[in-house]
């Protein structure tokens, strides 16, 4: 359960996940937010009102799924990195997801990195398509992958060259 | 001869030291930082909260911004490097400054506004004094401040949103953390926080607590063991964690020693981490000539601590007739953030805490 192990059941991510069809008609936004927390950049971040406005600052985030376009512009938002955008139209084979990432070195477009579940597991190698430098420093990795994994992939670990550890 | 003094340039005193200032009233802040910013200028995180209380902008962009802010202002002298040591009826507070605390200030002050924050709290394990343990805030000081990593493999003690906010820096610093253990049964942070370093790989161990430390002549090996719901060992479940470094993030107390002098009414509650002073709404204890703000009112977060600081800084300033242009609006709104933002789940103690602290109306 969530609240022993950071890691958001089944259960939870019913809740949050837009239905078969909208996945189906490309990228899309998954909100892995699931404590009242005093925290709305998300909603202020969003342009099309997908994201709705808040009544109280401690809400859930609620999303209208037909008006988000899947622009990616409240990933960097998002103070808790809970913010990602999955396309799954993205190709025959590959579902596409923009991920927050803080970490440095960042990987280069093109790169092959691992593929990391919700618990950090490796789940394969995946290749980065595009790297979204953002101001703030939450930087926004796109990365390719099996059109099954596009639920479980959630972080990516970057090999780095010049210092291994 | 200041109006107000402000002692401690954390969150709550730059915030209070501002609004007061921007009043026009002569303000003195008095902070024992080599720089001001108090916790601010390590915290590398994103903050929450709304646009007002600057979510989603780094700490130490704030702190920037704060400091910047208090530059504008002619009526606002800083006395930094220095510590208050005490306050007196005739309204005098003695400084002790400079590195080697050589120098000794008096100062006059009509109102002060304590916002010295808090200590670290220590944890009673086997072999707690071998070098390698440390507290969250010393990791954070080091890593953030100077540039310099504690260790190589690091153990976590606690699961509030410090350990959480350091266990990830430790990483962003290239630091591998074995684990987080965390004795209560659930996270106490933010899940977002434990969500974020999970899926890059740290596992969380709830009902768990470090028993003892080994090393010749510093950590080398940590054991952990899970507890049961009165907080003793449960045998058999220990494991060995091969870390050099044991950071401590369990929790904070609030820093209340020049209330005590000062002769404020204290008072334990455990829900705000210790002894606090007595308050009414506007941040003011017994004593009318002293507001206190952030965690040495009780321990909570940044963006609270701002918003008390606002709320003093304002009173104090209104106390000693200074004007604001509708006073009673910008006063409510200040204490209505303040409501909002502590009205989750999360902040159900909090609550209760700051509920225990206050002085009603009509208290006198």
């Amino acid at each position: 359960m969530l609240e022993r192990t950071g890691i958001p059941t089944d259960d939870d991510l019913e809740k949050i996940i837009p239905g078969k069809k909208r996945l189906a008609r490309g990228p899309v936004v998954i909100i892995e937010c699931f404590q009242k927390i005093p925290c709305d950049p998300c909603a202020i971040s969003c342009k099309f009102g997908a994201i709705k406005p808040f009544k109280d600052i401690n809400d859930l985030p609620q999303v209208d799924f037909t008006k988000c376009t899947g622009c990616g512009i409240c990933i960097s938002s998002c103070p808790g990195l809970a913010i990602f955008v999955i396309d799954m139209n993205y190709s025959e084979g590959k579902a596409l997801i923009k991920l927050p990432y803080e970490m440095l070195p960042l990987p280069e477009k093109g790169e092959v990195v691992y593929a990391l579940d919700r618990a950090g597991g490796k789940l394969g190698k995946a290749k980065v398509a595009k790297v979204l430098k953002i101001k703030n420093k939450t930087n926004i990795i796109s990365l390719e992958v099996p059109k099954s994994m596009a639920m479980k992939v959630r972080s990516i670990k970057v090999e780095d060259k010049n210092n291994e550890r | 001869m200041t109006d107000i003094a402000i002692i401690g340039g954390g969150p709550a005193g730059l915030s209070a030291a501002i609004y007061a200032a921007s009043l026009g009233a002569k303000v003195t802040l008095v902070d024992d930082g080599l720089e001001l910013g108090g916790q601010l200028i390590k915290q590398t995180h994103k903050f929450f909260g709304s646009e007002k209380q600057f979510a989603g902008i780094r700490g130490i962009e704030i702190a920037k911004k704060m400091i910047q802010d208090i530059k504008e202002y002619d009526n606002l002298e800083v006395i930094a490097n220095a510590t208050v040591t005490g306050y007196y009826e005739d309204e005098v507070i003695t400084i002790v400054q400079g590195v080697n605390g050589d120098i000794l200030k008096k100062l006059k002050a009509k109102r002060i506004i304590v916002a010295t924050g808090a200590s670290e709290n220590i944890l009673p394990f086997v072999n707690n004094d071998l070098p390698g343990v440390y507290a969250a805030g010393a990791v954070q000081t080091l890593m953030n401040l100077y540039g310099v990593v504690p260790g190589n493999n690091i153990l976590m003690v606690g699961a509030g949103n410090i350990g959480l906010i350091v266990s990830y820096q430790l990483l962003q610093a290239g630091i591998k953390v074995e684990a987080i253990v965390e004795a209560l049964p659930r996270i106490g942070g933010y899940l977002v926080h434990a969500s974020k370093i999970r899926r890059l790989g740290v596992p969380i161990y709830t009902s768990h607590t470090l028993k003892e430390a080994y090393g010749t002549d510093c950590v080398e090996k940590a054991v952990i063991s899970e507890i049961n719901q009165n907080f003793e060992f449960i045998p058999g479940t220990e494991k060995e964690l091969e870390v050099d470094t044991i950071c401590l993030a369990v929790g904070l107390s609030p820093l209340s020693d020049l209330l005590w002098q000062a002769g404020c009414q204290m008072k334990y509650v455990p829900e705000l981490c210790g002894h606090v002073a007595l308050r009414d709404d506007n941040m003011k204890t017994t004593k009318d000539k002293i507001y206190i703000a952030g965690d040495v009112a009780g321990i909570e977060e940044a963006s609270s601590a701002m918003l008390e600081g606002q709320i003093a800084g304002l009173n104090a300033a209104i106390s000693l007739g200074y004007k604001c242009d509708n006073y009673q609006e910008q006063d409510r709104k200040l204490k209505e953030e303040l409501k909002e933002l502590r009205d989750n789940p999360l902040s159900e103690e909090i609550r209760r805490g700051v509920e225990k602290a206050l002085i009603k109306e009509g208290w006198d």
